[in-house]
C-alpha cells in the first residue's frame, strides 16, 4: 500500500501541478498559522486562561502572606503588583518579547541584588543628549517620537522593529485587560467574603 | 510564534524596505480594534499617528489601573490573611 501512494507521488512530481504531499502539507501550514494567529487573538480573553491566573494569583498571595511571621502582615502594594505582573509574564510562556523580558529582568535581580541599574544609564544618555543640536533634536517627526514612546511602554522592545513592536504592543494590551479583569474578580470576592466574615464560621473552629 | 519567526527573519534578511506596507496596515487595524477609544468612534479614516497616541494612552492607563488594584488587594489581603481557609475557598469560587 505504501509503495503504491509513493509512486502515484512520485508520477505526480513531473507535473506542474502541486503534488498532494505538497498540498498537505501547505495546507497544513497555513491552518497551522491560522490557529497560530487565531489562539494569539483569543488566548488572553478565554474564559479559562483568566481563571487559571486567578487561581495562581490567590495562591501566590497567600502563600507570601502566610510565609510572614508578624501576624498582622501586611502584603506591600508594591509586591502585589510584581507577583502579578510575574505570573502574567509566566503565563505567556515565552511566546512574547515583553514577557521574557518581564522573566529576566527579575532573574537578574534576583542574582544581583546590589547591582543598581542606575549606575550604568545616565552615562550614556547625558552624552548623546549633549551632542545633539536643539534644532536638529526637534526634527525628529511626531509617529517616530510616539513609536519610541511605545517601545518604551512595553518591557524589553526599546529596539524592536516597527511590526515586531506593534504585535507586541497587541499581546501586551491583550494580556493587562485580561488581568485587570481577573485581579477585579478578585477584590470583588475579597470584599464579598470580608463583608460575611463576621458571620462566617469556617469549619475548622467551630463554635457551637 | 513560529510563523512569526519566520516572517520577521524573511522581512529582515533583505532591505527595511521588504516589511510590506499590508503587513503594517493589518498590524495597525488588528492594534486598533483593541482600543476601545477608537472602537467607539467608529471611522474608517484613524490615522497611524491617532492610533499609536491611543495606544500608548491604553497602556498607561491599564498600567495604572493595575496598580490601583494591586493597591486595594493588598488591603483587602492583609484582613484574610489568618485563615487558610477562606483562601481555599475563594479559589473555589474562582474556579466556577
Amino acid at each position: 500500500m505504501a509503495s503504491s501512494s509513493i509512486s502515484n507521488a512520485e508520477a505526480n512530481t513531473n507535473q506542474p501541478r502541486e503534488t498532494k504531499f505538497e498540498k498537505l502539507t501547505k495546507r497544513g501550514r497555513e491552518n497551522q498559522a491560522k490557529e497560530v494567529t487565531k489562539m494569539e487573538k483569543t488566548r488572553w480573553t478565554s474564559d479559562a486562561e483568566q481563571q487559571n491566573y486567578s487561581v495562581k494569583l490567590v495562591e501566590a498571595l497567600s502563600q507570601r502572606s502566610h510565609g510572614n511571621s508578624s501576624p498582622a502582615a501586611e502584603v506591600s502594594h508594591v509586591a502585589v503588583r510584581e507577583t502579578a505582573d510575574r505570573l502574567l509574564a509566566v503565563a505567556a510562556k515565552g511566546r512574547t518579547r515583553w514577557s521574557r523580558s518581564i522573566v529576566m529582568s527579575r532573574l537578574r535581580l534576583k542574582l544581583n541584588p546590589n547591582k543598581h541599574k542606575k549606575q550604568k544609564k545616565p552615562k550614556v544618555a547625558g552624552d548623546m543628549r549633549s551632542k545633539k543640536p536643539v534644532a536638529v533634536a526637534k526634527k525628529i517627526p511626531a509617529v517616530e517620537r510616539k513609536v519610541r514612546l511605545l517601545g518604551r511602554l512595553v518591557p524589553g522592545c526599546r529596539k524592536l522593529s516597527f511590526p515586531n513592536l506593534l504585535g507586541e504592543a497587541t499581546d501586551y494590551i491583550a494580556a493587562l485587560e485580561m488581568q485587570v479583569r481577573a485581579m477585579t474578580v478578585l477584590s470583588g470576592l475579597l470584599t464579598g467574603t470580608e463583608s460575611l466574615a463576621p458571620q462566617f464560621d469556617p469549619l475548622g473552629s467551630g463554635r457551637s | 510564534m513560529s510563523s512569526r519567526r519566520s516572517r520577521q527573519s524573511s522581512g529582515s534578511s533583505a532591505a527595511s524596505s521588504r516589511i510590506s506596507d499590508d503587513q503594517i496596515i493589518s498590524l495597525v487595524s488588528r492594534l486598533q480594534q483593541l482600543l476601545p477609544e477608537i472602537r467607539n468612534t467608529r471611522s474608517s479614516k484613524v490615522s497611524a499617528s491617532k492610533v499609536l497616541q491611543e495606544t500608548c494612552n491604553y497602556i498607561r492607563n491599564l498600567n495604572k489601573e493595575v496598580d490601583d488594584l494591586s493597591d486595594r488587594l493588598s488591603q483587602l489581603l492583609a484582613t484574610i490573611d489568618s485563615d487558610s481557609a477562606e483562601a481555599a475557598i475563594i479559589r473555589s469560587l474562582i474556579m466556577q
